[in-house]
């Protein structure tokens, strides 16, 4: 059992929560992602990790209640437990490989959407304490829903902050604030890394390519093990196939196959996916996939 | 009974558990063991003791079991197999012991499997555990994994006095007996989680949640966990693909990701968290066990199922059990037949399978003929599932994070059979993650020689 020793709604339906996982805290590093279960009867699934600690032995992480189960999993408080909490899983994020002296030359733009803000935040903190000051955009639908401003704005170069209606700091999409960055603002990027929805990668990704600026994206596909062993995950990167669980979470975005890679994400989740689940199956449609409510 | 014929087996009839996840063989009672152990003729020389991978003292067992000593029969075997229950019915006894039977020149060997089984479950049900060491030898082992290989391995450490923990990556302990087999083949709760209770009574601990490689690596468990050796069982990895056209449509899964879902995470329940998809025509390659487990699955789930295998019946990896079993559940065998491409809707969901038809050949270098393609035989096959069961390749994790443990052209650890000796000092391995897919008993044997190889080497210390 991993006990949980805080428990917060950072926005609407977004949730931290700080757990006990000495293993875990000791050998993670950022970019990679855990798998929890909340009780017995849980579903495995995987949350990248936000902050941790390696002498109080916590983990910090960040999810958005999408499906059941993640809604579920809102209801926990301090003081209560996650059933399982496995990893850290996938590698680690290339930047903490790099020759230290040859990264601190580098100009690097992260990008974060959304829920997404969470997994930048450790490597934009492990790049600050490492004396790299790394430019972040972090993009939001409208201003509530912006979470850890201020963590960011604590260890990043410049932070610009983009929200979709412009209720606060920029206005429009981070494709567009990537944009005037680096044609408007003078600004030019050795490296851009993105994390956010599927879908804010691949047009980053686009944009970035006709900027020609190299692009890393962390991927989360479906996964069940995430360990190398069901194949849930697997992607094309480069017309190869991969598996974001162990050879990810982070691929060349200009080579990830975004489109395919939605459409996967859709098998068990989208309103696509589940009348086509219920006109295959009928009466035996009651999966449990946690969207419909059939099963209830 | 005129000696010949073995005693028949209760099974479930096919078509009711066609639809329900029971265990499909029902197994001997007492009276129907006590009666197929009379016919075994306890040979000086037993030769079914040297078809079995953990050489189970085998005529010693049936001899009890045929005087009724089920207690005496169950110590028998637990001295050489941690996991009896398991192997009476999943073992291919058809090619080990009962393939040696000297009834079997002249009518049905001995049910042995059936036997073990036997003797295994009345156990179980009396309470009766296996005897854990007397003498404690103050080391510690860590064995990662805890499937077949690292139960067999840790059993056998333990009963020797070694102080041994396993760590498991997933939630739950049994590796491939809990997320691989289905339950009509080989119920959880009854056998498997029985099986390692009866491990964990001989003084393991399991450890779960721990992946070896990114959790903590085996370098980290023998210097700063103080583990004197490590034994590494870390099983088969990651799935293969063909390679074909439509493979990464919505609707094509792995066997390996199909089973998990609903073995491990129960999804066979509709009450279970963990969705799996209910295919109305569902295609299986291959034509191993495995592929068995998912066909047999799949239609237990309400499909229509096809194996699609290249080779001919005779060919077929699986279990011949398991192949008679599925066939009279109802899974349809398109065999000489193989895919070439898997097509897909408008919406990116699988649609059919596009197959050729195949004829054999010359032997290939595994002895089998070879399957030839027969020229402009294409069909489609209106699918719209499915399940890719061609085997494993090795996971990285371990092998890539371990300073001095070096792995062949396949990316297996490199381990000698006999002691499971690595390339790294103090580090054993055995099963899968060594020989690539194979079957329980020949990683609960590579467990074994693991055990022993640690023990001479720990002893010598």
């Amino acid at each position: 059992m991993f006990q949980i020793l805080e428990a917060r709604e950072l926005t609407e339906n977004i949730y931290l929560m700080v757990v006990k996982a000495p293993r875990v805290a000791k050998a993670c590093q950022p970019g990679q992602f855990v798998i929890v279960r909340m009780d017995e009867e849980g579903e495995r699934i995987p949350l990248t990790i936000c902050d941790y600690d390696r002498g109080a032995g916590t983990v910090t992480i960040v999810f958005q209640g999408v499906g059941a189960e993640t809604k579920r999993m809102a209801a926990l408080r301090a003081c209560d437990s996650f059933h399982d909490f496995a990893g850290p899983l996938g590698c680690a994020s290339e930047l903490i490989s790099e020759d230290k002296t040859v990264l601190k030359q580098k100009k690097i733009l992260f990008v974060a959407g959304g829920v997404g803000t969470a997994p930048v935040y450790p490597q934009v903190k492990w790049l600050h304490e490492n004396g790299v000051a790394a430019d972040v955009i972090v993009g939001a639908k409208t201003r509530d829903l912006l979470i850890l401003e201020e963590e960011m704005r604590a260890v990043a170069g410049n932070l610009y902050v983009t929200t979709d209606d412009g209720s606060y700091g920029r206005s429009g999409m981070v494709t567009q604030t990537i944009q005037d960055l680096v044609e408007k603002e003078g600004k030019s990027y050795d490296v851009c890394i993105a994390i956010g929805p599927m879908i804010m990668m691949k047009f980053v990704c686009k944009m970035t390519e006709q900027l020609h600026i190299p692009t890393v994206v962390s991927l989360n596909p479906i996964m069940v093990d995430g360990t190398g062993m069901c194949g849930a995950c697997r992607v094309t990167v480069g017309g190869e196939v991969k598996f974001a669980c162990v050879d990810g979470p982070e691929f060349d975005g200009h080579k990830v196959d975004f489109d395919q890679a939605m459409k996967r994400q859709q098998i068990y989740k989208t309103a696509e996916g589940r009348a086509m689940l219920r006109a295959q199956e009928g009466d035996t449609h009651h999966g449990g996939c946690g969207n419909c409510g059939g099963d209830r | 009974m005129d000696g010949l014929k073995k005693v028949p087996v209760r099974e479930q009839e096919p078509a009711v558990r066609a639809g329900n996840f029971e265990e499909v063989c029902l197994g001997y009672n007492r009276e129907e063991a006590m009666e197929e152990a009379a016919r075994c003729i306890n040979c000086k020389n037993a030769q079914c003791i040297k078809g079995c991978p953990v050489a189970i003292d085998i005529p010693g067992f049936i001899a009890q079991i045929k005087e009724g000593n089920m207690e005496e029969a169950y110590r028998i075997i637990s001295r050489s197999s941690a996991l009896p229950a398991v192997c009476g019915r999943v073992c291919p006894q058809e090619s080990q012991c009962e393939g040696k039977c000297i009834r079997g020149i002249k009518g049905d060997p001995i049910s042995i499997g059936k036997l073990e089984r036997f003797a295994a479950d009345w156990a179980g049900e009396n309470g009766i555990r296996p005897e854990g060491a007397t003498e404690k030898k103050n080391k510690k082992v860590a064995v990662i994994g805890s499937g077949p290989a690292g139960l067999t391995c840790a059993g056998d450490l333990a009963r020797m006095g070694y102080d041994v923990t396993i760590f498991e990556a997933l939630h739950e302990a049994g590796g491939v007996l809990v997320y691989g087999i289905p339950e009509f083949r080989l119920p959880k709760e009854k056998v498997v989680r029985r099986e390692i209770e009866n491990v964990m009574a001989l003084g393991v601990k399991i450890e779960t949640d721990v992946v070896i490689g990114k959790s903590t690596t085996i370098d980290e468990l023998m210097t700063e966990e103080g583990f004197d050796a490590v034994f590494i069982g870390s099983g088969a990895g990651l799935p293969k693909f063909m390679g074909i056209p439509g493979e990464q449509a919505n609707g094509v899964f792995s066997a390996n990701e199909y089973l998990t879902r609903s073995n491990l995470m129960k999804a066979f329940d509709e009450n279970a968290r963990t969705p799996i998809m209910h295919g109305r025509k569902v295609a299986v390659v291959g034509g191993g066990n495995v592929a068995m487990d998912a066909a047999r699955t799949a239609l237990r789930l309400g499909s229509e199922v096809h194996i699609v295998y290249r080779r001919s019946e005779e060919e077929l990896p699986a279990r011949v059990e398991e192949v008679h079993h599925a066939r009279e559940e109802g899974i349809i065998f398109d065999l000489l037949t193989n895919p070439v491409e898997i097509l897909s809707d408008e919406n990116g969901w699988v649609s059919g399978i596009r197959c050729i038809r195949m004829q054999l050949g010359e032997p290939d270098e595994s002895g089998r003929r070879r399957p030839v393609v027969i020229p402009g035989s294409e069909f489609i096959i209106d699918v719209d599932m499915v399940i890719m069961s061609l085997g494993t390749s090795p996971n990285p994790l371990i092998s890539s994070t371990t300073e001095g443990l070096e792995v062949n052209k396949w990316k297996c650890i490199i381990a000698d059979e006999e002691h499971g000796r690595t390339t790294k000092e103090g580090v054993y391995a055995g099963g899968d993650a060594v020989t690539g897919a194979a079957t329980v008993i020949l990683a609960m044997g590579a467990g074994k020689a693991g055990a022993k190889g640690i023990d001479e080497y720990l002893s010598g210390k």
